[in-house]
């Protein structure tokens, strides 16, 4: 139980906001161990615990591995729960993700996309979260403070569906949200209670009716309960979409779905952003724009599920796509460019990548106008390769 | 509670699939007894895990979970936080092996028992990893050969003693650590009894001999069992908040040679590698529990 929070206007930096979201959906167990840049989110969260705002359970464990542990087996025991982590905390926690999803238990932990060691680093970089790929974790990313916690509260929602039931991983780039302030609407906790309603485990370790979760488990069975999952992680770009109408409906802020689309309309070329580099992209489009150029941007939300139908119906208009991302797959290429080529496979429109900002530099406009004008250039000849990398010192483009 | 007043019904049920003459079985069914059945079981990856449960089939009657290897302590944690949310109260164990307990699992069973975590927490320790097949573990005592610590032609067995787990467990000060045997059941009930009866974080450490991985005959179990203790290679003993309460004190002692005989584990020891053994147990009577009578 919490006590009850009015709607409120907030200016608040992004690990607020997450910690926010959380208290709002009255989450009953919390484990958590801090690490840059995610610390402010469990320190909010002691807060809010500590001046009795909730009555959560807060395990301050020892590791991430043993906070993402608790997490299961307290929601394998019919619990809400909540976690948050970062770069290394996430690397160590890798072993469990697995087991959160395999067994269907619908956590939120937002990440908070930090560099992963080496060098170690604190800044921004999405190669801790992309890695977790296949670990069966729906995964999103945020462009702002307001999204993180709407997407907080709608990470509860899409989990908790009966036709998805898996964990959700919100993510926000390291400082540029995390300890940046800006204002949010706070919608208020009944309203928030309403929105998601309690949650109602779909099996649960109890005493009065006993079952096994998790066991050894041999060939025969294992294969079906893979399927389901797949199946369980499909059925979750349709509850995204209702979710997201659902919410905007509610509380009128429209994230549309999956993706989100600028000016893609008649654009000739567009660009796949994702994170924060969609404001700075915007900003680009907008200018472009303005000189009569006809680029778009498409602000890539959802990772896991991949939206390859919408990104398919979007590429058939369009005469050259690029991919920006913020992590590399060495010997490939970035994450989101592999899998943007795979979705539009068999399709003839070319498809390049943008590497930039890796190790959490600063991404500007510049940067993205260069990535625009080499689309310009790949829509009217074919381009000599595909993998850019952006303001890398001694790579010339 | 009496042998004799022990319930019939059992919540841990024959048809498991543990080697003949493995006392694993016993220490769970017998504790379950004592625990009931308001209780919810945490087993990391083991002997018991396997033995006790490969889908469809399960030996278990009360809720039953596994996650991982090295987390047991941080999933009874968080069934124990879920129940305290709800306002129910219910038992939560974990039955971990040594490996689990005394290697890989250390950080987060300190980390719980710092807490002071309300569950309980049970080592058996068969003194190597027996579901990988018998590799040594920091369980294992000097000189038993493993199958990573082969009796080999340069090196023969283990060069290291027996890391001493339930001293590191009452160093954490928890309300209650107890070390058990499955050869004195007396004693094994009251304890498990004991550590039922109180709240907080409780630790229970049970030797538990296995014919396969030490190589003794699956008749001898109970009776490797006593001479581990009357040997004081294993000591019986409790601990409140880290002030030992009872030391079980064998009437006679016997030589650690005693103990080792029978078992194919220790076949290679030496004369030199018997006095280290004895010296080992000898140095931590002294230390820790008082001179063992003589024998
Ligand atoms: C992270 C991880 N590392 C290794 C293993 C492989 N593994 C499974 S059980 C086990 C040994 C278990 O030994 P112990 O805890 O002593 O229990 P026993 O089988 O001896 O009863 C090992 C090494 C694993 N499951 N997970
Ligand atoms: S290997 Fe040892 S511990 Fe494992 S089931 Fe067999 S006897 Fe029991
Ligand atoms: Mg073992």
């Amino acid at each position: 139980m919490i006590q009850k929070l009015p709607a409120k206007k907030m200016v608040v930096t992004g690990d607020y906001a997450a910690a926010y979201g959380a208290l709002l959906c009255d989450v009953d167990v919390v484990a958590a161990y801090p690490i840059t840049p995610q610390t402010l989110i469990v320190e909010e969260f002691s807060n809010f615990v500590n001046d009795g705002i909730t009555d959560a359970e807060f395990i301050m464990v020892e590791s991430e591995h043993s906070a993402m542990s608790a997490c299961i087996a307290a929601q394998a025991a019919g619990a809400r729960t909540y976690t948050a982590t970062a770069s290394q905390g996430l690397a160590l926690m890798h072993e469990m993700l697995f087991i959160a999803s395999a067994l269907r238990l619908p956590i939120v932990m937002p990440v908070v996309n930090r560099t992963v060691a080496a060098p170690i680093g604190i800044w921004c970089e999405h190669n801790d979260s992309m890695p977790q790929r296949d670990t069966g974790w729906i995964q999103m990313a945020c462009e702002d403070n307001q999204e993180v916690l709407d997407m907080i509260i709608m990470a509860y929602k899409i989990g908790e569906r009966k036709d998805v039931l898996l964990p959700v991983m919100p993510c926000l780039d390291a400082f540029i949200l995390s300890h940046t302030v800006e204002p949010v609407d706070a919608p208020s906790s009944d309203e928030v209670a309403d929105f998601i309603g309690k949650y109602e485990p779909h099996a649960m370790l109890d005493p009065d009716n006993p079952m096994a979760i998790g066991t050894f488990t041999p060939p025969e069975y294992i294969q079906e309960l893979r399927y389901q999952n797949h199946v369980a992680m499909e059925n979750a770009k349709k509850a995204i979409k209702e979710v997201t109408k659902e919410f905007a409906d509610e509380f009128g802020r429209d994230y549309h779905g999956l993706i989100e689309e600028y000016k893609c309309d008649d654009a000739e070329v567009v660009l796949i952003t994702v994170g924060t580099v969609t404001g700075t992209a915007r900003e680009v489009v907008d200018k472009l724009r303005q000189q009569g150029k006809k680029v778009g941007l498409i602000k890539l939300r959802f990772y896991r599920p991949f939206p390859r139908e919408e990104l398919r119906s979007i590429a058939e208009n369009v005469e050259a796509i690029g991919v920006y991302d913020r992590a590399i797959s060495y010997g490939s290429g970035g994450p989101l460019f592999i899998e943007t080529r795979n979705a539009l496979y068999g399709m003839d429109v070319p498809v390049l990548n943008f590497l930039a900002g890796l190790g959490g530099r600063d991404v500007v406009t510049g940067d993205v106008e260069k990535m625009y004008e080499i689309l310009m250039k790949a829509k009217d000849s074919k381009p000599d390769k595909e993998i850019y990398w952006i303001g890398t010192r001694g790579v010339s483009i | 509670m009496n042998i004799k007043d022990l319930p019939e019904e059992s919540l841990f049920t024959p048809g498991h699939t543990a080697c003949a003459g493995c006392p694993a079985p016993a220490i769970v069914r017998n504790m379950m007894k004592i625990f009931g059945k308001d209780t919810i079981v945490y087993t990391p990856a083991n002997c018991l895990l396997v033995f006790s449960g490969t889908y469809p089939y399960l030996a278990w009657r009360v809720p039953y979970l596994h996650e991982a290897f090295e987390n047991t302590a941080a999933c009874i944690s968080g069934v124990a936080r879920a129940y305290r949310k709800k306002g129910k109260k219910t038992l939560v164990v974990g039955i971990a092996g040594d490996g689990g307990t005394y290697d890989i699992g250390i950080q987060a069973l300190s980390g719980a028992a710092e807490r002071n975590e309300d569950v309980i927490y049970v080592c058996y320790d068969n003194e190597a990893y027996m579901n990988t097949g018998i590799q040594r573990s920091g369980a294992t005592p000097y000189g038993a050969a493993t199958t990573t610590t082969p009796a080999g032609r340069k090196i023969a067995g283990k060069l290291e003693h027996k890391k001493d787990m339930a001293e590191i467990m009452r160093a954490h000060e928890v309300p209650y650590v107890a070390t058990l045997s499955i050869s004195h059941p007396k004693d094994f009930l009251e304890k498990v009894e004991k550590a039922k009866e109180t709240e907080g974080f409780r630790y229970l450490h049970v030797l538990s001999p296995c014919p396969t991985g030490w190589r003794f005959d699956p008749a001898k179990s109970i009776e490797i069992a006593r001479k581990a203790v009357d040997s004081g290679m294993w000591t019986l003993y409790e601990a409140e908040y880290g002030e030992i309460t009872n030391i079980y004190k064998p009437k006679k002692k016997i030589p650690v040679e005693e103990y080792i005989k029978g078992q194919g584990r220790f076949r290679h020891f030496t004369p030199e590698m018997i006095a280290e053994l004895q010296k080992w147990v000898d140095r931590k009577w002294k230390r820790l529990y008082g001179e063992l009578p003589e024998s």
